[in-house]
């Protein structure tokens, strides 16, 4: 067992993990953060996708240890305060949901998206997102609620 | 006009839980003093297991308990069920081979489990099977659907001679000989429906714990219908009685079938938990799932079309095996006869029709019902052969669909194969959909293609399934082991709001929204006044679950009619308080008024007067609370035309959806959004099964080569297009709230549409699915 610490939602959290120990276990299981979800083995399917410094990460790629000092944001901490990230919202408006298990990985993809590309087409959203597996939207929403929420989050 | 209430896209409640990491799946639960259970697999597909050692994973660090098939059969604790059975030729019942929840004998598929390992954690656990030592000694195996009843194939069960569970037939043999032999034109194909994996996003998963204070026992799992887990449970496998037996499937993460079924990892938590006195969690590694989660489709068929000289269908024949994995699951048998033979009437109007289907036992995991169940597999064969048809006579896929459709006039329609439709207007669906699609325009766009090197193909699917499952005397006379009425209770509480229990289970499909908008449109309470609860059995009355597009078409009519019995109790309330007849008595919008005159008392303040009964009429009880049961007098009859446009670049066999175009007819819509991402949803499925998935065991090993999302390929986002959705509705004549379901349209209409759509860009007959660029560039390569 060893020590690890890091920022996660805007707090200063630590815990003792295993060396293998999965990043996507340290929130889900040390913090009970289990808004970020396990949907593969192979890190295909992006359910674990959380920001790490900023980026989009596959949480089940990286050790938990991998993650010492970083600065960690779920799906848990995007609203600020009472108000929802505007791509939770559009998530909400276009219906970009439906069993919502796949949703808090495609909801932090879909961000760093549009952080690195602030005026994505269509072909360029479903292109991006090609690492987040829905079974059940179809995508067509998905799609939508990102270019909605692409011009919130520039405007 | 009820604000919110029928008609409204209305966005969802359940998306705030689900948008902020506060949803609530089986995996998220975690109960003190909770182990962790590991399962040991069969590695072969076919194998004699001639000793299982667990002595040494006893004693590994932190293993509390190991246990084998014997450990469950000391408690008497019964195997895995098949809920139907189905009466094939000679009157002969369909095979049942016994599933230990624990195999002992035999492995019978590669994941078949053996051993479960409980420990402290999953490592621990994962740690302990390790040290288990199993000696096998392996038997050839058949994973093949096509072979599996061949002459000196390796015998699953000796209960299923030649492997072959059920040789069923329906359909006047006859008169299709008949007609074959008076046919101006026969057309034939000959087809693979492609074994998928359902792969919902949210693995299979199972949290039992035991009150030994009580003697009563909780499962959290994965599921679409805890009731019927319950049922199953208890009823058959002796896990608990079911009074003191609570199942709760809480948010679940898409089911599309493979979560009806009771699987033998969920009764190992359930009994394990009792056993060892602790809370004990089983989640599914996606790996695992491929392995053991109940795949869908899997049939290999042979269709022929007889025609007259103007091209109408006088006379069908299918011959057809369907593979039904290593063990029968609960619907199973089921779903290649009932479910899929009774719809290959389709759209149209063939007098004959006759259907042989073998259903086969295979070294493969157990194949049952997934979105659409049988239907995909029936639209399928029949919109393929239909194309075909068109080519024989010369004919544009378009007309000939025509020449051939039920009219509208003509409903109710008894068609030759059971199922008597009650409304649809198919050519409306057809027209609008070539409309919306430009058919018209498509040689234009084809020539413009054609130009760039490209080869651009348009494709039809008219398409009808049979939803709202099921009028229960009608399945019952065919073989379902339950009654498929749905319940509902409509409760007010004293301060006027209102909480709904459905028997029903949302797993992606909105039921909380949808519900409410409809019990807002009925009694006039406000969306957020209403809570739509289910999914516990400790909480709500007994209920059949969500498949088969049920929810709505039967469940939500037992919420109608729950509310029907309120206004009627209320009118007496208000009578009384208003001192009127209770004849006088008017109710909308949520006001009880006195007809003709200004005196109203709204439903709030009858529910109030209800609890708080100091003037209350005589002879009725207080509270305000209903309980609804409804069982359905048919099924209903979504159905609607597709068109898919596809553009393919014969050098490398990509191929590009340019337009898919959907004119579906589902009756009234509640809530027009969740509708259309219904739509979507089944498309994705339906074009994936057509492009891109294919289930493959490898035909000498039995091991299952597309394991993971690495080599079974999932549609992504980047696979797809945008879609056109529109509707072309006719009245249901069975169903009150005019409603005919929806979630499992767009995987059945899709495959055929896109490979329609193929085959007419490549100019070819015929090609399997998945189509994937390797295949599409074989054919094209063939056809130059
Ligand atoms: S859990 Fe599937 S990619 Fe991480
Ligand atoms: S919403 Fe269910 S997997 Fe995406």
């Amino acid at each position: 067992m060893a020590t690890v610490s890091m920022t996660v939602n805007g707090q200063a959290v630590s815990g003792e993990v295993e060396g293998r120990t999965l990043l996507v276990q340290f929130l889900r299981e040390n913090l009970d953060l289990t808004g970020t979800h396990v949907g593969c083995d192979t890190s295909q399917c992006g359910a674990c996708v959380v920001h790490v410094n900023g980026d989009s990460m596959k949480s089940c790629t990286m050790l938990a240890l991998e993650a010492e000092g970083a600065s960690v944001t779920t799906i848990e901490g995007l609203a600020n305060g009472g108000e929802w990230h505007p791509m939770q919202q559009a998530f909400q408006d276009n219906h970009g949901l439906q069993c919502g298990f796949c949703t808090p990985g495609m909801v932090m993809s879909a961000i760093d998206l549009v952080n690195k590309n602030p005026n994505p087409d269509e072909a360029t959203i479903r292109e991006q997102l090609e690492g987040n597996i829905c079974r059940c939207t179809g995508y067509h929403n998905i799609v939508k609620a990102v270019q909605q929420a692409a011009k919130t989050m520039g405007g | 006009m009820v604000e919110n209430g029928i008609g409204a896209s209305l966005a969802r409640k359940e998306d705030v839980r689900f948008l902020t990491g506060k949803g609530n799946y089986t995996d998220d639960i975690n109960r003190p003093g909770q182990t962790y259970a590991y399962l040991v697999r069969s590695p072969h597909a076919h194998a004699t297991i001639n000793s299982v050692d667990i002595a040494a994973a006893k004693t590994a660090p932190g293993v509390v308990g190991v246990f084998v098939g014997q450990d469950l059969l000391d408690d008497a604790v019964g195997g895995l069920i098949c809920g139907a059975s189905v009466t094939g030729k000679g009157g002969e019942v369909n095979k049942v081979p016994p599933r230990n929840v624990l195999t002992m004998d035999k492995a019978r598929f590669v994941g078949d489990p053996i051993v479960v390992v409980i420990a402290e954690t999953l490592a621990q656990a994962k740690d302990g099977a390790e040290m288990v030592a199993i000696d096998y000694t392996e038997l050839p195996s058949t994973v093949s659907t096509s072979g599996a009843d061949a002459d000196g194939a390796p015998l699953l069960h000796e209960e299923c001679p030649n492997n072959v569970a059920l040789d069923w037939e329906l359909g006047d043999k006859a008169a299709v000989d008949a007609a074959f032999a008076s046919a101006a034109k026969t057309a034939e194909v000959e087809l693979v429906n492609n074994r998928m994996v359902t792969n919902a996003m949210e693995p299979r998963a199972a949290v039992g714990e035991y009150n030994s204070g009580t003697d009563e026992t909780t499962l959290y799992l994965t599921s679409q219908n805890p009731h019927v887990h319950r049922l199953v449970m208890s009823a058959f496998m002796n896990i608990a009685p079911e009074h003191k037996f609570r199942v709760v499937a809480p948010d679940v993460g898409g089911g599309f079938g493979s979560k009806i079924f009771t699987y033998n990892e969920e009764a190992i938590c359930a009994w394990a938990a009792k056993k060892i006195n602790r809370p004990v969690k089983w989640t599914s590694d996606r790996s695992e799932g491929f392995l053991s989660d109940a795949h869908g489709r899997d049939h290999v068929t042979k269709a022929e079309m007889a025609m007259d000289a103007d091209g109408k269908f006088i006379g069908m024949r299918v011959t057809s095996q369907a593979n039904m994995g290593a063990y029968l699951q609960v619907f199973s048998i089921s779903i290649p006869t009932l479910f899929h033979g009774f719809l290959l009437a389709g759209q149209y109007t063939t007098p004959a029709i006759y259907l042989e289907m073998r259903c086969v036992m295979t070294n493969t995991a157990p194949v049952d019902a997934a979105r659409g169940a049988g239907r995909p597999e029936a639209t399928y064969l029949l919109e393929r052969l239909v194309d075909v048809a068109a080519g024989v006579m010369g004919l544009d896929p378009a007309e000939i669909r025509r020449r051939n459709f039920i009219k509208a006039d003509q409903m109710p329609y008894q068609t030759p194969v059971v199922q008597c439709y009650d409304s649809g207007d198919y050519d409306a669906s057809l027209d609008k959909a070539l409309a919306n699609a430009d058919y018209d325009g498509f040689s234009a766009r084809q020539a413009e293609a054609k130009g760039r090197g490209k080869l651009r193909g348009i494709g039809l699917s008219s398409y009808i399934e049979a939803c709202g499952v099921a009028p229960s005397a009608a399945v019952g006379s065919l073989g379902v082991g339950v009654g498929l009425w749905e319940s509902a209770q409509v409760r007010f509480n004293p301060t006027g709001n209102v909480t709904v229990f459905t028997g029903t289970h949302s797993h992606g499909q909105g039921h909380e929204t949808a519900f409410a908008q409809l019990v807002t449109e009925r009694l006039g309470v406000p969306v957020e006044n209403i809570d739509v609860v289910h999914g516990d059995t400790a909480k709500g009355q007994f209920g059949m679950g969500t498949y088969g597009s049920r929810s709505l078409a039967v469940g939500g009519i037992a919420i109608a009619n729950a509310c029907d019995k309120i206004v009627a109790k209320g009118k007496k309330i208000a009578a009384h308080t208003l001192e009127a007849a209770e004849d006088d008595i008017e109710f909308a919008e949520g006001s009880f008024t006195v007809a003709g005159t200004d005196k109203t008392m709204s439903i709030g303040e009858v529910a109030f007067t209800a609890y708080v009964p100091h003037n209350y009429p005589e002879g009725v009880e207080p509270g305000l609370d209903e309980i609804a049961f409804f069982d359905p007098l048919n099924f209903s009859f979504p159905a609607g035309a597709h068109v898919c446009e596809v553009e393919i670049d014969p050098d490398t066999g990509t191929l590009e959806i340019v337009k898919y175009t959907a004119v579906d007819d589902f009756g009234t819509l509640i809530n027009p959004m969740i509708v259309e991402g219904q739509v979507h949803g089944g498309l994705a499925h339906g074009i994936g099964q057509a492009l891109l998935e294919g289930c493959v065991y490898d035909d000498d090993s039995g091991q299952l080569v597309s394991g993971s999302f690495m080599d079974y390929c999932m549609p992504r986002a980047d696979n797809l297009p945008s879609f056109d959705v529109d509707y072309a509705p006719t009245v249901p004549a069975h169903n009150s709230l005019g409603v005919k379901g929806c979630g499992e349209a767009g995987a059945i209409a899709a495959p055929p549409a896109v490979i329609n759509a193929i085959v007419n860009a490549l100019g070819i007959k015929h090609l399997d699915m998945p189509a994937t660029p390797e295949v599409v560039w074989r054919a094209a390569q063939a056809a130059s």
